[in-house]
């Protein structure tokens, strides 16, 4: 698979470029016009796509009167850094940043699990009725339940208010079973075979063979299922009450629209202490939404572009075969 | 080498179905279970009084759904706001295609990665994260308003979160910032994938870039797009409850209840469990029934089925 801008300009590393080297590409006026018009529409898009978050960044460690006025635009006025010092005071939140932590690395790594032992499984030729089996595993991505029937299957199993509500109906997922399955499939049989035939049972195959050779579909696997365990909230909005077990984005919601009592319980502390409670670092609704939002994205905004490439090619790997 | 068989293939088939039936039984309690929820549809259900003791009622609550005028009005606002917003999803579903074809003309590596994850982003973030953003922008002490005064455009700030006329041209801009960079990596799967021959064919015959990109690129990426197009259809009634729900306010009401949001609504707002059971389950029949006609289109146009 090529990495490299497909075979246009005669000296790219293209596989039969040095045909290409012979041939006089016609690069017109109007070629050109359309390169400049490509380059600028891109970058256009990416600023559409990273000016929101820039803006709230600099608006989190600007003065807090002036962001609140809607004037910072496009670098930060007044620099300061209290907004993050006070985000500990926000009541709930550590709460619902443990319980959000705690769901993604336990929930990631069950999921992880599974997906790769089903998947590994799904293509063992001689596991009963397994067509029937994997067929009963995909089909439950094209339907749902309904919201209702969904509560009221995890009230009748005592997973209301529960932290396993937010782990065990995310374990087998069909979607991360099909990548694995397919990504086993592209690995040559005779690696099994070999296996098997020196007296390697199912699971030494699966452990000491196919795991560390799926590395790369399972990190692919592992980021997806982390981003999903980070981001839910319909799970917390439909199944929980209990304010402990809130996670960060439903916690995020609520003080989007309950930013002005938070605002005034922060502020009401810090007036006890001797900290200089000037208008610039005092939590206005806007201040304290603001700092949520970048706690709660920050997490992705670090890791994500240096994971991106990985799974990039993991999912081109499962489009090109499957 | 002579290998000894310790166990019949027979039960060694079988004990490898054991090994994964614990996963089959857990998925059973999560995915087929709840469709036992359905038959709540057929029952006068008032909370907290048990399944057992309520009275059974048949297709009532389905008739009710048209029974009068006003439900009647209510079903089309909702079923016109679904359709609306799928509708502009479907309509503007090639977007993620041109927008890979153009990517892979850039020919600076590092720009074109640059690009990839910078739009790539967005697709990684909640709609809860997703209407923060939007609120920060678009509130009425928020960043555009801000910009709109400090440029004297405007005197007061424009309500541009709190009405119901663009609600629907707004969903479809968040979505589309939000999947446009992730959708367009299937596509450009399927043009790393064309082979070189092809290229090498057209620069023969002296064709210029858009040339090759209308007779190599453009034909080479239909059957994906097909296959996603016909998956999108399938999925019409499906807006999910998220992305609406977070956006949802006093002021919009009207114009964002697609099929999902109106369904918790009907629930938790309401209190009208049975009601809402028999909406979603009409949804999910309907579903069904749609993904097989795609399907079957889809093994009558191109020979093979999606599922």
């Amino acid at each position: 698979m090529s990495d490299t801008a497909v075979g246009l300009a005669p000296n790219d590393k293209v596989p039969g470029s040095h045909l290409t080297r012979k041939i006089k590409v016609q690069v017109s006026p109007t070629d050109k016009m359309m390169t400049v018009l490509i380059y600028f529409l891109f970058s256009l898009y990416a600023l559409i796509c990273v000016y929101p978050f820039y803006s709230i960044i600099i608006n989190t460690i600007s003065a807090n009167d002036i962001s609140a006025k809607g004037d910072v635009i496009f670098y930060p006025i007044n620099i300061q850094f209290h907004n993050y010092v006070d985000a500990f005071k926000i009541p709930g939140l550590w709460d619902a940043a443990i319980v959000s932590v705690g769901r993604t690395v336990i929930g990631t790594t069950l999921t992880v699990g599974a997906s790769a032992f089903l998947g590994f499984m799904f293509t063992q030729e001689d596991m009963w009725r397994r067509k029937l089996w994997y067929r009963y595993t995909v089909l439950t991505m094209f339907f749902n339940a309904g919201v209702i029937p969904w509560y009221l299957t995890m009230r009748s199993l005592h997973l209301t208010n529960n932290f396993l509500a937010y782990i065990l109906p995310t374990i087998v997922a069909p979607f991360f079973i099909i990548l694995v399955k397919t990504f086993v499939e592209s690995t040559p049989k005779e690696l099994q075979h070999a296996a098997s035939i020196d007296g390697a049972g199912t699971m030494t195959l699966f452990f000491k063979i196919m795991l560390p050779i799926c590395k790369p579909i399972l990190a692919t696997v592992a980021i997806f299922a982390a981003v999903d365990q980070w981001n839910s909230f319909q799970d917390t909005l439909l199944l929980v009450t209990e304010s402990k077990l809130y996670s960060l984005q439903f916690i995020l919601y609520n003080y989007i629209n309950q930013a002005s009592s938070i605002s005034s319980m922060v502020n009401l502390q810090n007036a006890g202490s001797t900290a200089i409670a000037s208008l610039a670092t005092k939590q206005t609704t806007t201040s304290i939404r603001m700092t949520v939002t970048i706690i709660v994205v920050a997490p992705i905004l670090l890791v994500y572009p240096i994971f991106q490439r990985f799974f990039v090619k993991g999912i081109m790997i499962g489009a090109v075969k499957g | 080498m002579v290998r000894i068989e310790k166990y019949s293939k027979k039960s060694i088939s079988i004990m490898k179905f054991l090994f994964i039936m614990p996963f089959m039984l857990l998925l059973g309690i999560f995915a087929y279970y709840p469709l036992y929820g359905w038959v709540y549809a057929f029952f006068d259900y008032t909370p907290p009084i048990p399944l057992s003791q309520s009275p059974f009622v048949g297709l009532k609550w389905f008739h009710t759904l048209v029974e009068n005028q006003v439900k009647i009005d209510q079903t089309l606002q909702i079923l016109k706001n679904t359709f609306g917003m799928s509708g502009l999803n479907l309509l503007f579903s090639w977007l993620p295609m041109i927008f890979a074809i153009f990517l892979t003309e850039i020919k600076s590596v590092r720009f074109r990665r640059f690009i990839q994850t910078v739009t790539t982003l967005p697709n990684f973030i909640s709609w809860v994260l997703v209407y923060s953003l939007a609120f920060s922008m678009f509130s009425s002490e928020g960043i555009v308003n801000g910009l709109l005064k400090q440029l004297g455009f405007i005197d007061s700030p424009v309500l541009l979160l709190q009405n119901s006329d663009h609600v629907w041209i707004m969903m479809w801009m968040w979505t589309t910032w939000k999947t446009l960079g992730w959708s367009a990596i299937l596509y450009i799967a399927a043009i790393m994938s064309i082979d070189d021959s092809l290229y090498e064919a057209a620069y023969v015959d002296g064709a210029t870039r858009m040339r090759v990109i209308w007779h190599v690129i453009l034909p080479s990426m239909v059957p994906t797009y097909f296959v996603l197009l016909m998956l999108q259809i399938a999925s019409f009634l499906n807006n999910g409850l998220e992305q609406y729900f977070v956006f949802q306010n006093a002021f919009n009401k009207d114009s964002i209840q697609a099929l999902d949001l109106y369904v918790y609504n009907l629930a938790m707002g309401g209190g009208s469990y049975s009601v809402s059971v028999a909406i979603s389950m009409l949804k999910s029949l309907i579903s069904v029934v749609l993904l097989f006609s795609v399907n079957g289109l889809s093994k009558r146009l191109r020979g093979e089925s999606i599922v």
